[in-house]
């Protein structure tokens, strides 16, 4: 049996070897560029920098200099983090042997393989890796457009929105309300609204705790409902209320100068809103022409192979693959399968099959963590959960504080392996 | 004060158990309670008694009054054996406090513990691993090692070689949330451990006999082949 196994990844190792031949005699190195810095780009510059020995030639192009994660904003919002814990800079990938350009990619020539950036020089490459992360849908929520966003902040691709959100949320009035309009699926970080609740809960438990909070949702249920609901009735009792589809919450338009709420008819006056829109593939993958007309960039479950361009690869939140949510943690799984693939295919070393895996922690109060997960396999269409797991509600106080322990120690144990 | 605190407390024990002979052990707890203690807390990592060797950690015969990180043929935290060097030796003062939070004590050690609060049930762990530590005619017949391992594993699976490149692929999975680097804040480290004990933990998990939803659902997926190439990388994954 693992004779058999070995002779098969040995026989698929010379099979790639000879078709990935001709690349590697074509010119003096391969070249890879990879769009965004993130938790999928990062990853896979990184990796295919590190295990191919300078024989590939890595660009990554990301317009910060410091990365700020989306993933633990809301400890930050709830007062557990400091915001500079959330920054990350680009000097372990650039170690690692990885040219990093800080500038905007605003356009890809897929017949010259070519990506053009705002300063206007422009970069070759052999195999792109599109990983922009998300944006928002126009006038998904009536009212609400990005030049609104300092108004009412959405706070979800980290950064100087969420030191808005809190600023905003910790100068609210006495008693005043906190209005989340929460995105329709899919979405970046299906647990994400309700932690940040949670977050937004427990800090105006110990500002303002007469303060109340307000989610308009379009969705039926909502990621860890159970547990989040548990736990907001068990740490903030009466402190939150949400109104889902029956009720409205799917027909909900924003006044961002009165800060009003319009909710099926209805007018609500907020003190503070965040409004979380509908979500799409980073616009790069627009521009580039990969996306379908859901706004996100389908590929094949196998390797994250764009189905529109077999040279470009697509990572992470912008990519439409089928089961897994759009993590960060799932970006970094998904960008160690390409960086395997896309190394094999220019250098000749072995491609093993893809293996794919999520956990996303949430933190509900003061040490009550809890977690959902699930190993994934390629499917013939898209990629399927093949087990999966989640918290359960009335778990001891103990396991609630290891699950948190244990996401902080997946904090930094992710963050390392993407930024070195 | 502590360190003042210690022989008087030690002291008063041997006065106040007349009947202990000089040289044998004081009374710290219950070392049958504690050989329980020790079965839950720390035999998956550490053996003890006749026979013991080191596993994913040293073997703990003779711990009392032995320098921290000493022995020669076990790789330790640079940090442990730095304290080692500065003379921290494990008293009963020291495996209290080591016991009871870890990193506390010794914050960069790899021993993937959180530490055991309890102070009485603390006191049997420490009054069984004295059994042998001071009084070594008294190890028992049954050792220790001779308890059942987590999983019964055929000797075919332990032999496995594992393909140390494919386990390297594998280990990404791994290193989103286990560090390279061996670190252990919140996740266990696992860098360096033995094969067989990696195979046997993997398999414990993999058949749910270890309670952990994100290793089993890790392990759920791996075989034998794979368990043993993530073995061996990880087993010399330089740090």
């Amino acid at each position: 049996m693992k004779l058999q196994r070995r002779t098969f990844l040995a026989s698929v190792s010379a099979g790639t070897a000879l078709m990935a031949a001709p690349a590697v005699m074509g010119q003096a190195k391969p070249r890879v560029v990879v769009i965004g810095g993130g938790s999928g780009g990062g990853t896979v510059a990184r990796y295919v920098a590190k295990d191919s020995d300078g024989a590939v030639d890595v660009t990554l192009i990301e317009p910060t200099k410091r990365y700020y994660t989306c993933y633990f904003s809301n400890l930050y919002l709830g007062g557990f983090w400091d915001y500079d814990d959330l920054g990350h800079g680009y000097e372990g990938i650039a170690a690692a042997g990885v040219n990093v350009i800080h500038d905007w990619a605003v356009g890809v020539d897929r017949d010259a393989r070519m990506v053009t950036m705002a300063s206007g020089s422009s970069v070759p490459y052999d195999k792109l890796v599109v990983a922009p992360g998300i944006d928002f849908v126009d006038n998904a929520v009536p009212g609400w457009d990005v030049t609104k966003q300092s108004l009412m902040p959405h706070a979800y691709k980290s950064g100087t929105q969420v030191q808005l959100l809190k600023n905003q949320i910790q100068n609210m009035r006495e008693g005043g309300t906190f209005c989340m309009v929460a995105p329709p699926n899919p979405y970046r970080c299906p647990p994400g609204p309700g932690e940040r609740v949670s977050m937004v809960a427990h800090m105006l438990s110990e500002s303002n705790p007469t303060g109340k909070i307000l989610i308009v949702d379009p969705k039926q249920n909502f990621s860890k409902q159970a547990l989040f609901e548990e736990g907001w009735a068990k740490h903030y009792g009466g402190m939150v209320t949400r109104i889902g589809p029956d009720f409205g919450g799917e027909n909900v338009e924003v006044r961002p100068d009165a800060m009003e709420v319009v909710i099926d008819g209805q007018v609500e006056s907020v003190d503070v809103c965040n409004v979380i829109p509908a979500q799409k593939a980073g616009k790069i993958a627009e521009l580039a022409g990969l996306t379908n007309d859901a706004g996100w960039a389908p590929v094949t479950p196998s390797d994250m192979r764009s189905t529109m361009d077999e040279n470009v690869f697509v990572l992470g939140d912008a990519a439409q693959q089928g089961a897994m949510p759009k993590s960060g943690f799932s970006a970094n799984s998904q960008a160690k399968v390409v960086a395997n693939v896309v190394r094999g295919e220019l250098t000749g070393s072995r491609i093993f099959p893809a293996r794919y895996s999520n956990t996303c922690w949430s933190l509900i109060a003061t040490d009550d963590g809890v977690k959902v997960g699930a190993s994934y396999e390629a499917g013939e269409d898209q990629i399927e959960s093949v087990s999966s797991f989640i918290s359960d509600t009335g778990e001891s106080a103990d396991l609630r504080r290891q699950t948190y322990e244990e996401s902080i120690g997946w904090y930094n144990g992710i963050t390392a392996d993407i930024f070195g | 004060m502590r360190n003042l605190f210690l022989p008087i407390a030690l002291s008063v024990g041997a006065i106040a158990a007349p009947t202990a002979s000089p040289g044998q052990a004081v009374a710290i707890g219950d070392p049958e309670a504690g050989a329980e203690v020790y079965r839950r807390e720390c035999a998956s990592c550490h053996q003890i008694g006749e026979g013991a060797a080191h596993r994913i950690g040293p073997q703990l015969n003779h711990i009392f009054d032995r320098g921290a990180g000493s022995h020669d043929d076990f790789r330790y935290s640079s940090a442990l054996e730095r304290q080692g060097r500065d003379g921290l030796t494990w008293d009963l003062a020291r495996l209290h406090a080591y016991i009871e939070n870890p990193r506390a004590l010794v914050s960069g050690t790899r021993m993937s513990y959180r530490g055991l609060e309890d102070e009485e049930r603390r006191s049997d762990l420490i009054a069984y691993l004295r059994v042998f530590s001071d009084q070594p005619q008294d190890i028992p017949e049954a050792a220790p090692t001779a308890i059942r391992p987590e999983v019964e594993l055929a000797p075919e699976v332990l032999a496995i070689v594992g393909d140390v490149e494919y386990g390297e692929y594998l280990s990404q999975e791994c290193t989103t949330c286990h560090q390279r680097s061996g670190s252990n804040e919140g996740i266990p480290g696992i860098v360096g451990w033995p094969e067989e004990d990696f195979v046997v933990a993997m398999h414990a998990y993999k058949e749910k006999l270890r309670p952990h939803e994100v290793m089993r659902s890790v392990a759920s997926r791996l075989g034998e082949e794979e368990i043993a190439a993530l073995a061996a990388y990880f087993a010399v994954l330089d740090e």
